[in-house]
């Protein structure tokens, strides 16, 4: 999808795009996190991700990619290890100085009061005003220019609330944007779209990060990852167990042991006339109903005589 | 100074929303023009009416000095009776209307009145007390005042030991505490003396700005003004909370501090109206909704309507209750009467977008 150019900078904010120290955008090491004394919920966690780089967090319910997320939003302070933006620790940053690096971008947001959506991307200028100050007309201005760069300028007085899942979703995008941070953070940003917008969607996250953002997102389809991003990490129990490009970490075997259902990863080729001709997608493997199911429920005799495992 | 426009469609845009913001700043004008001439009317009301020019002579000359000293009675109707319950109205209007709307956005919750942390309940408490041990009218603000705050300041305490924070925690602390206030209200009234005690303790809990006086509305109004500038000063950190906690941390919001100075001002504020004019329900709920539908839900603009607009309302109840029938209508009732039906109005307008 194309963007139209992204407006001129005047407020001093590090611009997305490589540190030209180089550094790399986010670098986790060492990071563990529990809740209390015994939930552990990650363990020894080590990542990087560069500048221009979708880096899509794959794994199971409960393996840590939510927290994993919030610790990097600094919402979450590690229990060993460190989080650097650039860098620089996280902890070391002030709350506005990180929301100028980080933006974040929720599944959804809900607000029982009729919001607009300028309301909305407004508020990505927030890090940039004095704690006493509001947003003036060129704060307004820019958020509308934003809005107008992912083409919902038509939107800016619709009620947030009303509009569709895809929409709203552009509209987060938009206040990320506003925001001008170099690192976008979201949170299984498509969960509630439909087809068309999922992609619509993914395709602007793809679009700023060959701007030059580095995005960090999870999602539960590991298309995604092959479709849309060009490094993988899986997750399970807290730990990373593969990262790399998609394409190496991404496969039938590592998926089908991730999730524990046979998956079969397979290239397709597009029709001529697109950029990309080669992709990779993942279909499950067709078994029988019965043998998917693990454990298998009690009602299911394994041995053939008609009688439940509870009644042997 | 003149920006490049950063893309052409936003330029017409922009103009549209200079063209909507100055019609924004129009409405709240119009408010103001609109309190301005219910206080002149209001003036003029009563046993002995006045007519609006007679009352602005009054007002022009013992206020600003132009033109002539007016007659003796026009001029004690107008500065010694009316001025006081006027003022009261006003300031009372204000504050239970601008800590409902705060209330309101910080909770992210429509359903919120100012009354939530037990406030109204303690300050009841402490005037009913108050009364049984026949404390003067100065005291009696002062001990409703403080009980108010104690009300809120236990509610708070159990939200921080037991739900660490949490702000529904914090809602059913207390409705815990406006319930164990409403149970020692009534055992006051139930050892207050059915000539004397009772009665008064019944009609102060009913709501009435009667008792206004000018020396014990200065304390009040400083309280009132405060806490009006610190929540103008923290209006945009606040809209952008009731989009939602996780939200307003990722744009720098420092939640904590919001919460403490919202919580902290509209506290004052609602405390202080309780101690000055009883319990007076439903202006705190229902008029930041009128506000929203007038000036959108950013508290910036949020704030300065639901003031405007709850002076007014409360100043026009106060009309009808002193002016109705010949004696005092209870101020509390008849706020509860408007309210309850405008607010089933509001429920089947936006009941399903609130749930």
């Amino acid at each position: 999808m194309a963007l139209s150019p992204a407006p001129q900078v005047t407020d001093g904010a590090a611009a997305p795009g490589p540190d030209p120290a180089g550094a790399p955008e986010i670098e986790v090491s060492g990071l563990s996190f529990r809740y209390g004394r015994t939930g552990h919920r990650l363990t020894d966690v080590s990542l990087t991700v560069h500048a221009a780089e979708v880096c899509a967090l794959l794994g199971p319910n409960g393996a840590g990619k939510t927290t994993l997320l919030r610790c990097v939003l600094g919402f979450l302070k590690p229990t060993a290890g460190t989080v650097r933006i650039r860098g620089q620790e996280i902890g070391s940053l002030a709350p506005r100085e990180l929301a100028r690096r980080v933006a974040y971008v929720p599944q959804s947001t809900s607000s029982p009061f009729p919001f607009t959506a300028l309301d909305i991307a407004v508020m990505g200028r927030t890090p940039y005003l004095g704690v006493l100050e509001s947003p003036s007309a060129r704060d307004r201005r820019g958020a509308l220019a934003q809005l107008d760069r992912l083409g919902i300028a038509h939107l800016a007085d619709r009620s947030f609330a009303a509009l569709s899942g895809g929409e709203r979703q552009l509209v987060l995008l938009a206040r990320a944007l506003a925001q001008r941070a170099a690192i976008l953070v979201l949170d299984e940003p498509t969960a509630a779209l439909d087809y068309g917008n999922e992609v619509r969607t993914l395709q602007v996250v793809a679009e700023l990060a060959r701007e030059g953002h580095a995005v960090i997102m999870t999602t539960h389809q590991p298309s995604h990852a092959l479709t849309y991003a060009n490094r993988a990490v899986l997750m399970r129990g807290g730990a990373l167990i593969a990262d790399g490009h998609p394409d190496d970490v991404v496969t039938g075997e590592h998926l089908s042991d991730l999730y524990g259902v046979p998956v079969h990863v397979a290239g397709v080729t597009l029709p001529p006339g697109h950029g990309r001709r080669e992709m990779r997608t993942c279909v499950p493997i067709p078994t029988s109903p019965v043998a998917a199911l693990s454990p298998p429920l009690p009602f299911q005799s394994n041995t053939g005589d008609g009688r439940s495992p509870a009644a042997r | 100074m003149p920006v490049a426009d950063p893309v052409p469609g936003a330029s017409r845009r922009l103009a549209e929303r200079v063209r909507a913001g100055v019609a924004d700043n129009l409405r709240v004008v119009l408010l103001a023009v609109v309190l301005l001439a219910l206080v002149v009317i209001s003036f003029g009301l009563g046993r002995y009416s006045l007519g609006p020019l007679t009352v602005l002579r009054v007002l022009g000359h013992e206020l600003f000095g132009i033109g002539e000293p007016v007659s003796g009675q026009n001029r004690a109707v107008v500065m010694d009776i009316r001025m006081p319950r006027i003022l009261a109205a006003l300031l009372v209007g204000t504050a239970l209307a601008s800590s409902g709307a705060a209330y309101q956005t910080m909770f992210r919750n429509p359903l919120v009145s100012p009354e939530i942390l037990g406030v109204a309940a303690g300050a009841g408490f402490g005037a009913s007390v108050s009364i049984l041990l026949h404390l003067d009218t100065t005291a009696l603000q002062i001990i409703s005042f403080g009980c108010g705050l104690l009300a809120a300041v236990l509610a708070l305490t159990i939200a921080r030991f037991v739900g660490r924070g949490s702000l529904i925690i914090l809602v059913l602390g207390g409705i815990i505490i406006g319930a164990m206030f409403n149970a020692l209200i009534s055992s006051a009234q139930y050892f207050a003396n059915p000539e004397t005690t009772l009665p008064e303790i019944t009609f102060w809990l009913f709501g009435s700005l009667g008792r206004a006086s000018m020396h014990g509305l200065i304390v009040p109004v400083v309280i009132v003004g405060v806490c009006l500038i610190a929540l103008t000063s923290v209006r945009w950190q606040l809209t952008v909370l009731a989009t939602g906690d996780d939200e307003a941390r990722s744009l720098g919001v420092n939640r904590t501090r919001i919460w403490a100075l919202t919580i902290g001002a509209s506290t004052l504020m609602t405390a202080t109206a309780v101690s000055v004019a009883g319990i007076i329900g439903w202006v705190g709920l229902v008029v930041p909704h009128l506000a929203r539908f007038f000036a959108g839900p950013s508290f910036n603009r949020l704030l300065p309507v639901s003031a405007l607009i709850g002076a007014s309302y409360l100043l026009a109840v106060d009309d009808v209750a002193r002016t109705a029938t010949s004696m005092d209508l209870p101020l509390g009732i008849l706020t509860a009467l408007i309210g309850a039906p405008f607010f089933v109005g509001l429920l089947a307008k936006a009941g399903r977008q609130w749930l």
